[in-house]
């Protein structure tokens, strides 16, 4: 299973974010955290931020803070703000051969699971088990 | 509110309340379902737990497993079959001090995993579990259409 650069960034940094509620944290510091490029974060920011998980603070010491529910909120929820996990392929243009629709059941089944995962898993247990590895 | 929480062995007494929280979380009443439930507990001895959970005067959720032995070719483990909580009672720490009890008897007969099986669409209960620690067990569960 491999998620795209974009919505890795935005688990780590909203991670991040959930670990301090209350406290804002500015753009250039998140990056230089997580390695990325400041102005490829705000972007991945201001989409967590139209989607209600950060709030955006102006000013010239402006940054973001955790805007949601870390026990609501799941991987899936923010997973799909970036990419369609399981979504249907495109549709061929003539009838798929039985091997191909055999193929698509077994990968349906394994995103169906994927999916499962992520949606079950919020962002306060992905706190703890990060915990957990961080005393391991 | 988890200090008033008092888990204990489930009665007949607790069944009307147990079936109704069982209903509200699956949408089907079983009252027929659960007295079997408590009677093999009963017969199970320590092996096989029916607890309940209660404050404040009334019955606030409920938790059904046992401890078996190579089931699927694992060693011996508890399993965790059914777990419902009220749902004005939710977020108080009902579920958690249910799974403490039962893994804790379960400990007391020598296993060291707990295992269940959830819908893959219950995500509240995936959740549930998830938050307690639990992750995915390395087997895969299958089945097949025979009707």
């Amino acid at each position: 299973m491999r998620l795209q650069k974009n919505t890795l960034l935005a688990l780590y940094s909203v991670l991040e974010f959930a670990a301090q509620p209350g406290r804002q944290l500015s753009v250039a510091g998140i990056a230089a955290g997580l390695r990325a490029s400041p102005h490829h974060l705000a972007k991945v920011l201001r989409t967590l931020g139209r989607a209600g998980l950060v709030d955006s603070v102006r000013g010239a010491r402006g940054g973001y803070r955790f805007a949601a529910n870390a026990r609501r909120v799941t991987l899936m929820d923010v997973i799909g703000l970036f990419e369609d996990i399981g979504a249907a392929p495109p549709r061929a243009r003539r009838a798929r051969r039985p091997a191909e629709q055999a193929l698509e059941q077994v990968l349906a089944e394994i995103d169906q699971t994927a999916r499962a995962t992520f949606g079950s898993v919020t962002l306060d247990t992905m706190l703890k088990l990060i915990a957990r590895h961080g005393r391991g | 509110m988890s200090s008033l929480i008092r888990v204990r062995r489930a009665a007949s007494a607790d069944l009307p309340q147990v079936v109704a929280i069982d209903a509200r979380a699956t949408g089907l009443a079983q009252p027929g379902y659960w007295p079997g439930i408590l009677r093999r507990a009963g017969r199970g001895g320590a092996r096989r737990r029916f607890l309940v959970a209660e404050g404040g005067g009334r019955l606030l959720g409920y938790i059904v497993g046992e401890v078996r032995d190579w089931e699927f070719g694992s060693p011996p483990c508890g399993w965790v079959f059914g777990i419902g909580v009220r749902p004005d009672a939710r977020e108080a720490r009902v579920g958690t001090r249910l799974l403490d009890a039962i893994t804790e008897a379960f400990r007391r007969q020598g296993v060291a995993t707990v295992r269940t099986l959830i819908a893959r669409d219950n995500q509240l209960v995936l959740s549930f579990f998830r938050s307690q620690g639990m992750m995915a067990a390395p087997v895969i569960a299958l089945e097949k259409e025979i009707g």
